[in-house]
């Protein structure tokens, strides 16, 4: 387990009881007891600091990396699932993972950042930071399912578009522009989860949906904290106050009319029981596929263009 | 202080009248360093006359040189909601605000018109890069999606003519939400069967790049402008490495296939008429010509090809 800054008198608790655990084969009743006594403790304690979470300490349970990935949800919730690579102009871009499969029975089109969960993994996905191929195999995927009338559904985690010369030299900004036109122009269903991080050009590339979660502890940014930090307070540690200023929260993306509907994270956020936050946002999917289904897909693109021309509307009190 | 600055000076200067004297009637050319006469700059549409570096200009200065005979009519933007997130840094953002709009004398960093180019009809919006960078905030969306309406309504061609560094941090998620807005926008107008053309002038970068302004049907750029998605300094810290010289410039992207051309701004005027004439089907000075419907019979085609 990778605890955070934050969660360190968590985890003191959390050590006590594994040392207690391995005690107790010396049969003390008061161990058992004891143990409990702590367990309580470290739920208070974990109820009291995600309950109340500050922009940044959301930032950082958003990109934990204990947190359950694309690949984690398409493996728990897609049945048959079939991966598509390729943008046929280029490469294979495994930053953005695609490919058909079948969500509670309806086929479906899943496309979805993966940063990866150990270092060969991360290097082999970019760290979830697609290069122009990947945003093009996205817009690939997004006109198949246009053309088979299949829903597509996307998982958003990203820290953003990868910076580099390659991706520079082979139209990183066009391939971004083009997939949100995309996603703007099909007449299928289009749902987005943001389940992590939202990080900024590379995530709208994928989220400019009919409906759009977000998980409890998830962040959705034009640019990353430190980032901003860096050109507004011309200082990295300001991290944290501009983490505070963008209001990159899903509470407060939810006041501003940009997201749809907050998925309720287990207790201590989605890293300490991804079985329960798969399973959480597998309803929430659930329920809004189910609606948009039964709209008519000329309608589903006229409603979700003019969701965005009102984008701006509505400001924070 | 002495006798000479505190009494003979002023006395001097009293004698004869005293004459406003404006400090920018030089610029220096940020290649070759020249000093340049502002009247200078302005007949030769700001290109250094020297080094042939194009200049960052004026919106005004812009659409004196797009528009023919420099007639247009600029066209008000509606005012949307300023400061949705309350954002402070080390300064308020409506401060900030106040003083681009004392600076500028504009609302915000796009502005509006139509006319005609080439004698085809035409709306422009072009971006002030001295507002705020250009930057894309609700304002700026507000702007681009006005000037798609007004081309739908008008029957008209849209040029958008950016100079941004992108999207604009203190409006926050609603800053990057105007990459969706706008390019709704500008898809309106090519479904309508308008010409859609992009001006890409020095900078144009990040969010206002990876949304309308790489979706025109023609990009044209002016020498040496910057565009690109990623800025050149985060590129360099990811991949610790100099980048290589001419890197996100015009040229470059002329060479990797982004851009349809790179134009020198003396040319720009008649190469916008020249290929929003063709486009629109029209003549040279912007007549309709006929289309024509029944083919002769010499263009039917062969059988078995």
């Amino acid at each position: 387990m990778n605890f955070l800054d934050f969660e360190k008198p968590i985890a003191e608790l959390e050590g006590k009881i594994e040392e207690l655990r391995h005690l107790s084969d010396s049969d003390e009743i008061n161990i058992a007891e004891e143990i409990n006594r702590l367990q309580v403790k470290v739920d208070r304690l974990l109820r009291a600091s995600y309950g109340k979470l500050t922009p940044w300490q959301k930032t950082q349970v958003a990109r934990h990396p204990d947190r359950p990935h694309a690949s984690d949800y398409i493996e728990r919730l897609v049945s048959d699932f079939t991966p598509l690579a390729g943008d046929r102009c280029f490469a294979e871009d495994k930053a953005i993972l695609g490919g058909l499969g079948r969500f509670r029975g309806q086929s479906v089109m899943v496309i979805g950042h993966e940063k990866g969960r150990d270092t060969e993994s991360r290097v082999r996905h970019n760290f979830g930071m697609a290069r122009p191929e990947g945003y093009r195999k996205a817009r690939r995927l997004m006109e198949m399912a246009d053309h088979f009338s299949i829903p597509v559904i996307t998982f958003v985690d990203t820290a953003g578009a990868y910076p580099g010369v390659d991706a520079e030299a082979r139209g990183q900004a066009e391939a971004i522009a083009r997939s949100i036109e995309t996603c703007l122009d099909i007449r299928v269903p289009l749902l987005s989860v943001i389940i992590g991080e939202g990080g900024s050009g590379g995530a709208i590339a994928l989220a400019a949906g009919n409906t759009i979660l977000m998980l409890e502890h998830s962040i959705y940014s034009v640019i990353s904290p430190e980032g901003c930090a860096s050109i507004l307070w011309r200082s990295g540690d300001a991290a944290k106050d501009a983490a505070e200023a963008l209001h990159l929260t899903a509470q407060d993306l939810q006041r501003l009319a940009v997201i749809d509907d907050i998925v309720p994270e287990p207790l201590g956020g989605a890293h300490r029981n991804p079985e329960l936050a798969i399973t959480s946002v597998a309803e929430h999917m659930d329920r809004a596929l189910k609606s948009l289904a039964l709209v008519e897909g000329g309608v589903l693109r006229a409603r979700r263009r003019d969701k965005f021309l009102e984008m701006g509307k509505i400001g924070l009190p | 202080m002495n006798w000479l600055t505190n009494f003979v000076r002023p006395k001097i200067q009293s004698l004869v009248r005293p004459r406003e004297v404006p400090d920018n009637l030089w610029d220096k050319c940020p290649q070759c360093g020249h000093m340049i006469f502002h009247r200078d700059l302005a007949k030769t549409l700001w290109v250094c006359a020297h080094c042939d570096h194009h200049m960052r200009m004026s919106v005004k200065a812009r659409l004196d040189m797009l528009f023919d005979g420099a007639a247009y009519q600029r066209i008000e933007l509606p005012k949307g909601l300023v400061d949705p997130l309350k954002f402070r840094d080390s300064k308020r953002y409506t401060d900030r605000l106040k003083d681009s709009q004392a600076k500028t004398n504009e609302q915000d960093a796009v502005v509006v018109a139509h006319g005609r180019v080439g004698g085809v009809p035409v709306v422009v919006a072009a971006f002030n890069f001295a507002f705020m960078g250009g930057s894309m905030g609700i304002a700026v969306g507000d702007g681009i999606v006005a000037a798609a309406e007004l081309a739908v309504l008008q029957d008209a061609a849209l040029i958008v003519v950016p100079a941004s560094g992108g999207a604009r941090m203190q409006e926050g998620i609603l800053s990057l939400m105007q990459m969706a807005r706008t390019t709704v926008a500008v898809a309106k107008v090519r479904e309508k069967g308008l010409p859609f053309i992009v001006l890409l002038t020095d900078p144009t970068t990040g969010g206002v790049s990876a949304s309308f302004a790489m979706l025109g049907d023609i990009h044209i750029a002016e020498p040496g402008a910057v565009i690109g998605f990623a800025g050149a300094r985060v590129i360099e810290t990811t991949i610790r490495e100099k980048l290589p010289p001419g890197f996100q410039r015009a040229e470059y992207l002329l060479e990797n296939g982004m851009v349809d051309m790179v134009v020198h701004r003396h040319k720009l005027a008649e190469t916008l008429g020249r290929t929003l004439g063709l486009l629109r089907h029209r003549g040279a000075a912007g007549q309709l010509l006929p289309i024509a419907v029944d083919l002769p019979d010499s263009f039917e085609a062969e059988p078995g090809v």
